[in-house]
């Protein structure tokens, strides 16, 4: 066991954990006040049911032996996960299931902004703790688990694929099957507080050093470039993306400056480790052209990927990961050249990955959530959503002022009990 | 002159100001207000604190019309605005004593009247 590689993931995996409470932030600032905290808890409740299943099963299923195509059920429980490093690794298997988990968690979490403002609590919360089970946890298989697509050589450094390809598949096939909101494309539907999108994007490129730079899962030289890398990028994803936002309406814009630091973030991800800080500044800025197109180009369609995720992490995630083809450099760290460096097999080993990982979230998420489906109503009514998300789902609202509300004292009382107490500011 | 007083729900906001704006009702006033009407209470629950709210969020629109622009006014709040179910809102009519529209110092139906309508001169104005 090497101890400085065990500090620096013990703090990775908290860095990396920050990044589903930023991405609550950065959901909820772009929502209507009336659905702000529906929003945020289906990032929040990600921590709780796949927090949950990654352990018990998730695990497993990702990282054992298995066959090329699944894990299998050997870690169980955390079955012979404990203190002792696995062979080959330097810190303890638990710390290794814990850091991963935090991607399970993030990458569930992602898909809820294709869904928001209308779809049902619990229906979501057993559709991603299942989702986490059978698709992100077999293509994690696929390409850190020593499936198919790792012996096919296909590169993902910190999970372009396995995080958002399969995020934004997901997000693409809910947002069809659950359906628009009510009001969509026919009332504007615009962000209530783009200051917590503005600090959510900040929070996750913050956590977003332990996702890519964690993902050495060592103190080393590639540590070092993907923490570099991801500091680099986005910078220039922003930058773009700025004169981008001027072309078009003459304004920069903060939640368009929020949106790009993101697009960069994904598409340095599955290259963080492989590619020079140069090429990962070429990345940054490449994303930024066909992201912002594919955000002004949703909002003329009948998709309601409601905070575009698609745009996002989708168009993003295969940018980053074709470019990984392109750019990757033996010199940098990379197993392998990509096509700037006369190998173009990559770029095409890179395309398999990314049209495999599609083809198999879209069919599967669809069929889940058809079981899903099958026990409950995915979506709200329009009353519902009229009334918002906040009061019909959870039975609270983000900001009240509580003038008016009168004190249950007890929950046993009858509902009309005469044992009212008027609370201060009650009166009546 | 009556100004035309609307408490409607939230939600349907746009709706109501789209109707208004067909009708070339320009000229209003929009505060957000809590209000209860006799729908059904929500029960709401913090950390264990449960209460019942009393007062629900509302939208109250105040418009200064002319007398011959009252009914279409309202009639357009009420088709917009209504859901069928309690808390739909209500719409108050109440006689007004003198306008005055601060940038001209015109008074009366002259100041509830959109700049570039000619309240003399348009036919479809004229009671």
């Amino acid at each position: 066991m090497n101890a400085a590689d065990t500090t620096w993931m013990l703090m990775a995996t908290a860095l990396v954990l920050l990044m589903t409470p930023a991405l609550a932030f950065f959901y909820g600032g772009l929502v209507r006040s009336k659905n702000a905290l529906n929003t945020m808890m289906m990032s929040f409740v990600a921590l709780g049911c796949v927090g949950v299943a990654w352990p018990l099963l998730g695990f497993s299923l990702a990282f054992g032996p298995g066959t090329p195509l699944l894990g299998d059920l050997s870690a169980v429980l955390l079955r012979g996960v404990g203190l002792d490093p696995a062979a080959g690794a330097t810190f303890p298997r638990l710390l290794f299931c814990s850091y991963q988990g935090t991607f399970a968690i993030i990458t569930a979490a992602l898909i809820s902004g294709a869904i928001v403002e209308r779809m049902r609590f619990l229906p979501y919360v057993a559709f991603i703790a299942i989702w986490s089970l059978a698709v992100y946890s077999t293509v994690a298989h696929w390409v850190w688990g020593g499936g198919w697509l790792a012996r096919l050589g296909a590169l993902d450094f910190a999970g372009g694929t396995v995080v958002h390809i399969t995020a934004a598949s997901a997000a693409l096939v809910a947002a069809l099957m659950i359906g628009p909101r009510k009001d969509f494309a026919r009332h504007a539907v615009l962000p209530h507080n783009v200051p917590f999108t503005l600090l959510g994007a900040g929070l996750l490129w913050f956590g977003w050093f332990g996702f890519n730079g964690g993902s050495a899962l060592a103190v080393n030289g590639a540590a070092v470039l993907a923490f570099c890398n991801t500091l680099m990028a986005p910078s220039v994803t922003l930058l773009v993306w700025v004169a981008l936002d001027l072309g078009r309406t003459g304004k920069v814009t903060a939640a368009g400056g929020a949106t790009a630091i993101v697009v960069g973030l994904v598409a340095i991800t599955p290259a963080a480790g492989y590619v020079s800080p140069l090429s990962a500044m070429a990345i940054g800025a490449l994303v930024a052209f066909p992201s912002h197109y594919a955000i002004s180009y949703r909002s003329r369609t009948r998709l309601d990927d409601s905070l575009d995720v698609v745009a996002a992490h989708g168009v993003g995630g295969v940018t980053g990961a074709l470019l990984t083809g392109v750019f990757a450099q033996k010199a940098w760290g990379a197993p392998v050249d990509g096509l700037l460096f006369g190998n173009a097999r990559l770029l095409l080993i890179q395309a398999i990955a990314v049209a495999a990982t599609i083809g198999f979230t879209v069919a599967a998420t669809g069929a889940l959530l058809k079981v899903v489906a099958l026990f409950a109503a995915l979506t709200s009514s329009p009353a519902e959503q009229g009334q918002g998300l906040d009061i019909s789902q959870h039975g609270e609202e983000a900001y009240t002022s509580g003038d008016g509300a009168l004190l249950l004292l007890s929950e046993t009382l009858p509902r009309k009990s005469a044992l009212l107490v008027p609370t201060e500011g009650g009166a009546r | 002159m009556k100004l035309i007083v609307a408490v409607i729900r939230p939600e349907k906001l746009t709706e109501v100001l789209e109707a208004l704006y067909r009708l070339d009702v320009q000229g209003l006033t929009a505060s957000r207000v809590q209000g209860h009407g006799g729908e059904l209470e929500r029960v709401e629950t913090y950390r264990g604190t449960t209460v019942k709210m009393e007062l629900s969020e509302k939208v109250r629109l105040e418009i200064g019309v002319s007398d011959h622009f009252v009914e279409r006014t309202v009639r357009a709040i009420l088709d917009s605005a209504h859901t069928g179910e309690v808390g739909d809102g209500k719409v108050f009519v109440l006689p007004v004593e003198k306008v005055y529209r601060i940038r001209t110092g015109e008074e009366d139906r002259n100041a509830v009247t959109p700049v570039g309508v000619d309240s003399h001169r348009d036919p479809a104005l004229v009671q």
